[in-house]
């Protein structure tokens, strides 16, 4: 590691808490690039998380923003000519980055899976749902046919698809949006993973479904313990869901820590904006919202500085921020770290503005 | 007709409604082919009655599939009507050859979700907005370029880059430019379909932010099409829920979250995921059971009864003939019987309910929802069980 800073905090060493669980999935020092026409474009930059068995982590962040590509990049997913360029990925402490296509092709599934935001696209429409759960089942245990069918038909009704011996023919087209995803989702558990990392599962269902697809994800995670990332951009789930929240802005980590931390005390001006500019259920309805000026920055063009600075609510042009990139760093709780120079100082500096 | 108008549009000397629609229906059939049989009739908007006054915005919600994006066009006969009327500045357009309808909408303009999918890639963004101009037989050289300029000050483009094409703007600039299109032709009435659901959070609320400004300086009136109840409740100034082609309630902002009376409201406002930390760990799948079901198979009696939570409820507190339908005891009413929309608490909101969550029969479940978005109600009765 060239910079310790970047690397996990260990747990903190606060109150007679349990001993923490083991940690399922690390990144460290996550770095992914893709060729462009003025050299290589940093699409994720030094992506240090990590998340443990039975927790939640929530990445949060904009379109472009690189929550995705973190974790395509943690699975050996990133499509050519992109690629990681350096970090680590452990899963229960072991290293996969650098294993063969066909070493991490048995990974995927059997230890960490990974469910996506558009159900309709993940399936073939070709095959019925249990083709589709029998053949993940088949390339990675060594069940029969007909054991294979038996056990799709008890992980659909395990996502509560109603009537799953029958449903089990049905092809995808057949099926709710919803009820496609708890599909998806029965695949993605069929072999009992570590880790499930699910890519804003619920973005393309209804609220009603969100809800119910999420609190069938929680109960799955409570039965086997398995550990969850929760790629979003909505705060309210996050709230709902999540132990520990990661915030990423134009590749980087701009703050990380316990659900408790980033909620009650944000330590960096993105976080504290975003948070501002969410209407609210219960917000006052007659002012305008605080909005973040501008527009996210194009990774390929980043200034030299921190790459919020030319939206920061604190105001512009400190020199600090404008040639110096911050790294995320804790502050007094070791848990809880933020890439802002000022995080410490955040209070005082937004009441003089 | 008169009476249904007088009914909807209030008492007599105010200015008439930017828009009215009356009872309007729209009914889907798919045509039989060599290889299928005629479809059932989708009734994906059935039989709608809402005004929408000078500078007022309505907020339409429901789920997919509820038919808010069916009545969006109706209102501007994108979508032509089956049933029912539709009028414009107190006008009956819905009979206007399509000739008059094109020039009608000079005053009723729509923006979309997807701002890309409406613009012309090979067109400047300059040109688009001005489109409108020249399709009304309005273009003027000298003055037009003008107009343009001044939209798209209005809606915070760089005048500038009217030679640009879209694809050089991010999501929420392009989002301007729809906004701006729509604007070009000075109209009375926008429709918009979801506006800001495909923009990322920050941008999210510079648009909102944008169309209510725009709403006080030019006096529109909008119908807010949208999913999420947060954004409505931000924009509206009254709220209209529908579900499976139907207006369930119709309330103003104030009391629909603080006094939902439809389950179907209640469902929909504990499904909102809310970003405070009480929200920790909290379930709500036992509101908002399964999905909605499909306009061609409307469920009988109430169509919201085959989700609901009120209804088991009011069924197993007894009082009230009931009925059994599949593993659930429901009241016989919500199983034969469709409730009409009426006036309800007094006030201009309106329920299709036989068991609306008055504040004198709120269940338990519909205080906790009312505790859990920060609108605690003040006297919470809970329903006796059985």
């Amino acid at each position: 590691m060239a910079n310790p800073n970047l690397s996990v905090a260990p747990p903190p060493p606060v109150a007679p808490v349990p001993a923490p669980r083991p940690v399922a999935l690390e990144l460290r020092d996550l770095t992914t690039v893709f060729p462009g026409d003025d050299g290589p474009i940093t699409v994720i930059d030094g992506i240090s998380l990590a998340v443990r068995d039975g927790g939640t982590l929530a990445v949060v962040g904009e379109s472009g923003s690189g929550k995705s590509m973190t974790f395509l990049s943690a699975l050996g997913l990133v499509a050519s000519p992109g690629r990681v360029q350096r970090g680590e990925v452990r899963i229960g402490g072991a290293e996969i980055l650098g294993r063969t296509p066909e070493q991490l092709r048995r990974l995927r599934g059997a230890v960490v899976s990974m469910i996506f935001q558009d159900p309709l696209t993940a399936l073939n429409p070709v095959f019925t749902i249990g083709e589709q759960i029998v053949e993940v089942l088949r390339a990675h245990s060594g069940l029969g046919r007909a054991a294979a069918r038996a056990r799709a038909v008890e992980l659909l009704a395990r996502v509560q698809i109603p009537d799953p011996s029958r449903r089990i023919d049905d092809y995808p087209h057949q099926l709710s949006g919803g009820q496609r995803q708890r599909v998806l989702i029965a695949m993605a558990i069929a072999l009992s993973p570590k880790v499930l990392i699910a890519d804003e599962p619920t973005t393309a269902l209804d609220v009603t479904v969100q809800a119910q697809i999420l609190d069938l994800l929680a109960d799955l995670q409570a039965e086997t313990g398995m550990a969850l990332v929760l790629i979003t951009h909505d705060l309210g789930l996050v709230a709902r869901y999540a132990d520990d929240v990661a915030v990423m802005y134009a590749g980087r980590l701009v703050e990380v820590g316990s659900i408790e931390e980033v909620f009650s005390a944000p330590r960096h001006p993105y976080t504290r904006a975003l948070f501002r500019s969410i209407p609210r259920l219960d917000g006052p309805v007659d002012e305008e919202l605080p909005a973040i000026e501008g527009q996210p920055p194009n990774v390929a063009r980043l200034p030299p500085g921190c790459a919020f600075e030319p939206r920061c609510t604190l105001g512009h042009g400190r020199a600090d921020c404008c040639t110096k990139r911050p790294l995320p760093l804790a502050g007094d709780r070791a848990g809880h770290r933020s890439a802002c120079f000022h995080a410490d100082r955040l209070d005082q500096m937004e009441a003089a503005r | 007709m008169s009476e249904v108008r007088t009914a909807s549009s209030g008492t007599d000397a105010g200015p008439p409604p930017a828009l009215e629609l009356v009872e309007t229906s729209r009914v889907f059939t798919r045509r039989g082919g060599l290889f299928r049989k005629a479809g059932t009739p989708v009734r994906a908007v059935d039989g709608v009655s809402l005004t929408i006054h000078p500078g007022e915005t309505l907020g339409l919600v429901g789920e997919s599939g509820s038919g808010k994006s069916t009545l969006g066009r109706l209102a501007l006969r994108l979508v032509e009507p089956s049933g029912g009327r539709l009028l414009v500045d107190g006008r009956d357009v819905t009979d206007l050859p399509k000739a008059e309808m094109q020039a009608m909408r000079r005053d009723i303009q729509m923006v979309f979700q997807d701002p890309y999918g409406s613009l012309d890639p090979r067109v400047t963004i300059g040109q688009s907005i001005g489109e409108p101009l020249k399709v009304h037989g309005l273009w003027d050289p000298t003055d037009s370029p003008q107009k343009v300029a001044g939209v798209m000050s209005l809606v915070g483009l760089d005048p500038s880059h009217a030679d640009r094409y879209p694809h050089q703007f991010s999501g929420g600039q392009r989002q301007r430019i729809g906004i701006a299109r729509a604007l070009t032709l000075d109209p009375k009435i926008l429709v918009l379909d979801e506006p800001v659901s495909a923009l990322d959070v920050s941008i999210q609320a510079q648009i909102i932010n944008l169309l209510q400004r725009i709403q006080r300086e030019r006096g529109l009136s909008y119908l807010f099409i949208a999913h999420d109840l947060a954004v409505v409740r931000h924009v509206s100034h009254r709220i209209a829920v529908m579900y499976l082609g139907k207006l369930v309630e119709l309330a103003s902002r104030d009391t629909l979250y603080r006094r939902p009376l439809h389950p179907y409201t209640v469902s929909l406002l504990a499904a909102v995921p809310i970003a405070d930390l009480r929200m920790r760990k909290r379930r709500r799948t036992s509101v908002a059971m399964g999905e909605i079901g499909s306009a061609t198979s409307v469920p009988p009696g109430c169509r919201f009864h085959p989700r609901c939570y009120r209804a088991r409820l009011v069924a197993s507190g007894g009082g009230v003939p009931t009925e059994r339908s599949g593993d659930a005891l429901l009241p016989r009413a919500c199983l034969m019987e469709e409730p009409a929309l009426r006036a309800c608490g007094g006030g201009t909101d309106q329920v299709a309910c036989h068991f609306p969550e008055t504040p004198e029969s709120r269940s338990e479940v519909a205080a906790a929802v009312l505790q859990d978005i920060g609108h605690p109600p003040i006297r919470p009765i809970p329903l006796q069980s059985a």
